[in-house]
This record gives structure tokens, sequence and C-alpha cells, in this order.
């Protein structure tokens, strides 16, 4: 193993070590069953994340892949949100590709998977883990 | 000649010789029942044999078969009554596309019985769409549409293959069902329609499909502005941001330029406003400015500065009115017969913000040598000496159609009144996404039938069509004008909510002197 292999791994280690709770957003910055985008920064490298919310529905907060592996955009949180055979998914804008938003698998190829983090409320203020 | 539809609610169909005036010695039998308002009325031949025409009024169940007795000549039962007559009293049961021989003869323009129909299905053809495209049958006069349709769709089904009408999971029905649906029952929301209309079984959420389909229903029917609050989830990221968003995740910006006549100053402006943002330009087919490469966060930024200047939105975005576009007419031309820029202006300006099953262009030519391409067109104007010549249902595009002539010599109000019919008739019956050349072509009884409606109002709803365009017209509103002025809706136009930096990964190049996507 090279140094920068060794390096590599023990930078990915310890971010997942440092994955912790912090806050993104409020409720205020939210769109009612749609999306909003915002920078995680304790990712490395740090990663855009498409933020949808349902108010009603399943867990109402969803946190998943800003970028759309398709068109190569970062686009996702612009994409129309619906459900499909009862899973909450969005469809991308570009080439309207489907991801669902409990686990990001892409409806129309089983091999593609957007990332998902974990997201709550704290009273008005968007926590995510990452 | 045959028809069926559905008028505010209510079924009305009618078949060939409806009235029983055109074949002598022809019987009647009617039905009427006052209670529920149905009426029915059959015209078989002076022997019984054969059904001459039909008329259904609040009840179309029977006209499927009807339409086969009468396009396929099958001799009729013994008690020929029973064919109208309510279920309960013992009726025939219905004579299915099943019951058909194999000699009938489904589309007469184009000779295709029903086995050429059934070969082409063993061939391969897995729709209509390719039953039409192998055998031509429905492309002539149209009139075998729904009878070709019933072949297809029955003949699919025996084979294995599910036909299903319904828009989406969401609702079991289709564009047209739900137009209906919204202007009967006057729902305003997405979520009230879902609710009340929506598939039990399936989930409150909508789709991609039936979302914007609801979205351009209820924009056609109170054109209250797409970006309120309960509008926004329903729309394409295109209508939601007001632009039309490219390959690398930034926007087009296209401002309306009525009839494409644009005054110097207006044209600086186009011009600083893209060296300003970093636009790359290039002038439509509809003869507008397309700025490219707009950055999310920059739409509201560039939009003042444009609205400032007397812009307003182009909706090149939306399924809606897009550009009139006109050679220059009379006023310069030496062969110009009239004010062709005049008029496309005013069209321009009548229409622009009504939003429909799919684009709509027009075009409107000074002369006969039809230098702006309205044959082409939805709707077609060329100029004559004594008016204008109305042209429609023309299309460029993956499938060209010539627009055919549809009123001539019509003075200007006359032409506004007949688009206005016409458009909204179209808005009212069109499947989702489906443009006039195609909604024509599926359009039972053709040219004709679209003529007797439009021109001759022959379903009596003439005035409303026109009420309900005047409608859009009153509540048009410059939906970026709207945006910019709310804080509110502007929250939406942040690429990040947590962060002002733009997206690094937006990276442009230079070609010709101008950007573009690397």
């Amino acid at each position: 193993m090279t140094a920068t292999a060794m390096k590599k791994e023990m930078d990915t280690v310890s971010v997942e070590n440092s994955k912790t709770w912090q806050k993104v957003c409020t409720k205020a910055d939210l769109v009612e069953f749609s999306g909003v985008a915002a920078w995680l920064d304790s990712c490395e490298p740090p990663a855009q994340v498409a933020i949808f919310y349902l108010p009603g529905h399943g867990n109402e907060l969803y946190a998943l892949d800003h970028h759309d592996p398709f068109s190569n955009a970062n686009v996702i949180a612009r994409g129309i949100v619906g459900d499909l055979k009862g899973a909450p998914v969005v469809a991308s804008p570009i080439y309207k590709q489907h991801f669902r938003l409990e686990d990001g698998q892409c409806l129309e190829d089983e091999d593609i998977k957007l990332r998902t983090w974990k997201i709550e409320f704290k009273g008005d203020e968007v926590w995510i883990e990452g | 000649m045959s028809t069926k539809l559905k008028l505010l609610g209510v079924d009305v169909g009618s078949i060939g010789d409806a009235h029983g005036n055109q074949n002598p010695g022809a019987r009647m039998f009617r039905y009427l029942d006052p209670l529920t308002q149905v009426y029915r009325k059959i015209v078989v031949s002076s022997d019984g044999k054969k059904l001459l025409g039909a008329m259904l009024v609040g009840d179309n169940s029977a006209y499927d078969t009807l339409l086969q007795y009468y396009s396929n000549g099958i001799e009729l039962p013994d008690e020929p009554a029973s064919l109208i007559l309510p279920q309960s009293s013992g009726a025939a049961p219905a004579l299915g596309p099943g019951a058909l021989p194999e000699t009938a003869t489904i589309c007469s323009c184009h000779n295709v019985s029903k086995g050429d129909i059934c070969a082409t299905i063993d061939g391969g053809a897995v729709d209509l769409t390719g039953v039409k495209g192998e055998t031509k049958a429905s492309t002539g006069c149209g009139g075998c549409t729904a009878l070709l349709k019933s072949v297809v769709d029955h003949e699919l089904e025996a084979r294995g293959v599910e036909v299903d009408k319904s828009i989406c999971e969401h609702f079991a029905h289709t564009r047209q069902g739900l137009y209906d649906i919204v202007r009967v029952e006057g729902i305003k929301t997405f979520s009230e329609l879902i609710d009340k209309h929506g598939n039990p079984e399936t989930h409150r959420l909508g789709c991609d499909i039936c979302k914007p389909a609801v979205a351009s229903i209820l924009a056609s029917c109170f054109n209250e502005p797409i970006t309120d609050a309960s509008h926004v989830p329903l729309q394409d990221t295109n209508d939601t941001f007001m632009a039309n968003m490219q390959k690398n995740g930034t926007y087009s910006v296209v401002p309306r330029v009525a009839g494409g006549e644009i005054t110097p100053d207006k044209l600086i402006v186009l011009g600083e406003v893209a060296k300003k943002y970093g636009l790359y330009s290039k002038v439509t087919g509809g003869q507008r400015i397309d700025l490219f490469g707009a950055r999310l966060e920059d739409l509201p930024d560039i939009w003042s500065e444009l609205i400032d200047a007397g812009f307003e939105t182009g909706h090149a975005y939306g399924k809606s009115l897009r550009t009139v576009k006109s050679c220059v007419g009379s006023t310069w031309c030496r062969y110009g017969v009239q004010d062709s820029v005049g008029m496309a202006i005013q069209l321009e300006n009548r229409y622009k913000g009504l939003r429909s099953p799919h684009k709509i262009k027009f075009g409107v030519s000074g002369c006969t040598r039809e230098c702006a391409e309205a044959q082409s067109k939805d709707i077609g104007i060329i100029a004559t000496e004594n008016g204008w010549n109305l042209y429609v249902c023309g299309n460029g595009g993956m499938r060209p159609r010539h627009a055919e002539l549809f009123a001539t010599d019509l003075d200007d109000e006359q032409l506004y009144r007949t688009i206005d019919r016409f458009l909204m008739f179209y808005v009212r019956t069109a499947d989702r996404l489906q443009r006039t050349s195609v909604w024509r072509e599926n359009l039972e009884g053709g040219l004709d039938y679209l003529k007797e409606v439009v021109l001759d109002d022959s379903l009596g709803i003439g005035d409303e069509l026109e009420r309900q365009m005047q409608t859009v017209i009153d509540n048009y509103q410059c939906e970026w004008a709207d945006a910019i002025s709310d804080p509110e809706k502007l929250k939406r136009f942040r690429s990040f909510v947590n962060d002002e930096r733009p997206d690094p990964s937006i990276i442009m190049t230079s070609e010709r002197g101008q950007l573009r996507p690397a």
C-alpha cells in the first residue's frame, strides 16, 4: 500500500468517526413538498445535499445527493417530488430518472444509488448527520 | 360523420344520420328518461336491418356498440330498440370489438380491415401509434379514431398487453377527464383534486406526470400565478424557476419580444445584461434573443434589470403561448397587403400567459409570399386584400405538418374570436403534451368537425369558450414581475440555503467570443 493510499484510508476513517449532527438551515428555508440544496462541509470533499420536506408523509425530511449522476449537474433538489409504487421519489429535472427519497435508489437503473444522510428537525432547525 | 364528447360533464354523441333526414323511409326509435336526463335515439333502415344514425345525450355507454353496427353495416338484432333500452329491461349485450368479423372495414379512407390490424399487431406493433404507422388507419378523415382504438385495445388485451387509459397511477382519469372535473367542480388546488378524485390505492403526493398536467389545467382555468405556494410543488423545474434548465444546471432567459419587434434601446439592454452576467446570446427561431448560462441565484437580478427596461417574461419555459413570428408587412414591404407586425403584436399580447396542453406558436405573414412561415405554426395567419386567412394545426419539429386553411378573409375582430374559440377548445379536449397537429389528427370528424364547433358553434359552446379565454386574458400578469416583488418567492432562487458561494462545478469555456459549458 502506498503512502498516499494509506493517508486516504486514514482520512476516510477519521471522517467517518467525526460524523456529527450539524444544523444546516431552518424550517423557513424549506419549501413544502419540494426541495432545496445545502452545503455539507463536514464531508470530504464537501457535499451538496438536496433536502426535501414532505409535511405529514413518512419521515417528513429527506436528504440525498444534489448531484445527478446521469447529467453530472447539481440539480436533484430542483426535481419534482412524488410517489411511485408507494415510495416517495424525486424525478431528476434533466433526464427525468426517479430516485427513492428513503435510500437514494434509482428506479430506472439498479446500479445507481444516491448517497443519503440522516436528517431531522430540532425545533425549527434542520439538522443533518454528516 | 360521428362524434362523441363530454360537455360540462354531460355526455353527448352523434352517429351518421342522427336526425334521420338523409335517408328516405328511415325509422326512428327514441328512449327518454326525464329523471336522469338521458335521451337516446337510433335511426334504422326501412327494413329494420341496418343502423343509419344515432343520437345520445346524458349517457354515451351505447356509443361504441352503435358505432360498430353503423360503420360495419352489421345486421341489427330483431328488436333494434333493445340497443337503447336500459340494461334492466334486458337490452342486448354490447357488441364489442371482439365480435367484429376479420373482414370488417375499420378505416374506409385507407381500406384497413380488422384482419389487417390483427396482422400488424401479430407482426410486432405494440400500441395504437404502431398500428397507425403501419396501416395508415385513422390518418385520413380521422372518423374511425375511436373504433380503431377500441379494436387495437381489444386485440392487445387479448394478447395479454395491458391497456390503461389513466394519466398515471394517481388518477384513473385522462387529462380531458381531469379538466372537466376541475371546471365543473371549481377545484383550485392539486391537493383538493387528489383528495376527491385520486386513486385511493396510491399515496397522495402525485408524480412528475400528473402534477405538471394538473398545474397546466389549473392555470388554463384560473390563471393564478404558478409561483403561489400551493402550485409551486406541481411545476417542472422550468416553470418553478421561470427559465429553461440547460444540461449543466444553468438556465436560459428569454424575454418577450412581441412579434419580433424590438427597439434599439431594448436591444442594448439585452446586450448589457448578457455581458454583465456572462450569458451566451443566440437569436431564436421565434424572433427573440435567448440568453444562456444564467446561474439560479442570478435570475432575480437579471430579471430586475430586464423588467426595469420594460421587458416581461416570455414563457419560453412553459407549455403555453411562445411567440408570434411575423414578417415586416405592409409598413415596409412593397408586397405586403396588411400590417402583419401590428397584428402579431396584438395577438401575442392577447394570448401571452395562456397555459395549454403543449406549447403554442403563431405566425403572421403580410402577404401570400409567407415570409413568416405561418403555415408551419399551430396558428398561422396570412394577410389578404380583404383581411386575414386563418390556418390551424401546423407544426415544425419532429413531424412537420402544414397548417390547414380554416377560415378566409376575416376582419380583426372575427380573427380574435375564432382563435379564442379554437384555442380554448384545444385546451379543453387535447391530451397531455399533445400539440395541435396531433390533436387534430386524432380528432374524430377532423377539420370539418373543428369548423362546425368553432365557426358554426354546433355544440353551442362558442360564448363559453370566449368567456373562458377572456378570463385568462383578464388575469394575465408577468410572473417574473410578481416573483421579484415577493421576498418569499425569491427565497427559492438560492443555489444553497446555507451559503452564498456559487456552485463550483459549473465551469465555462470560451468559444467564438462567447462562454459555453466546458
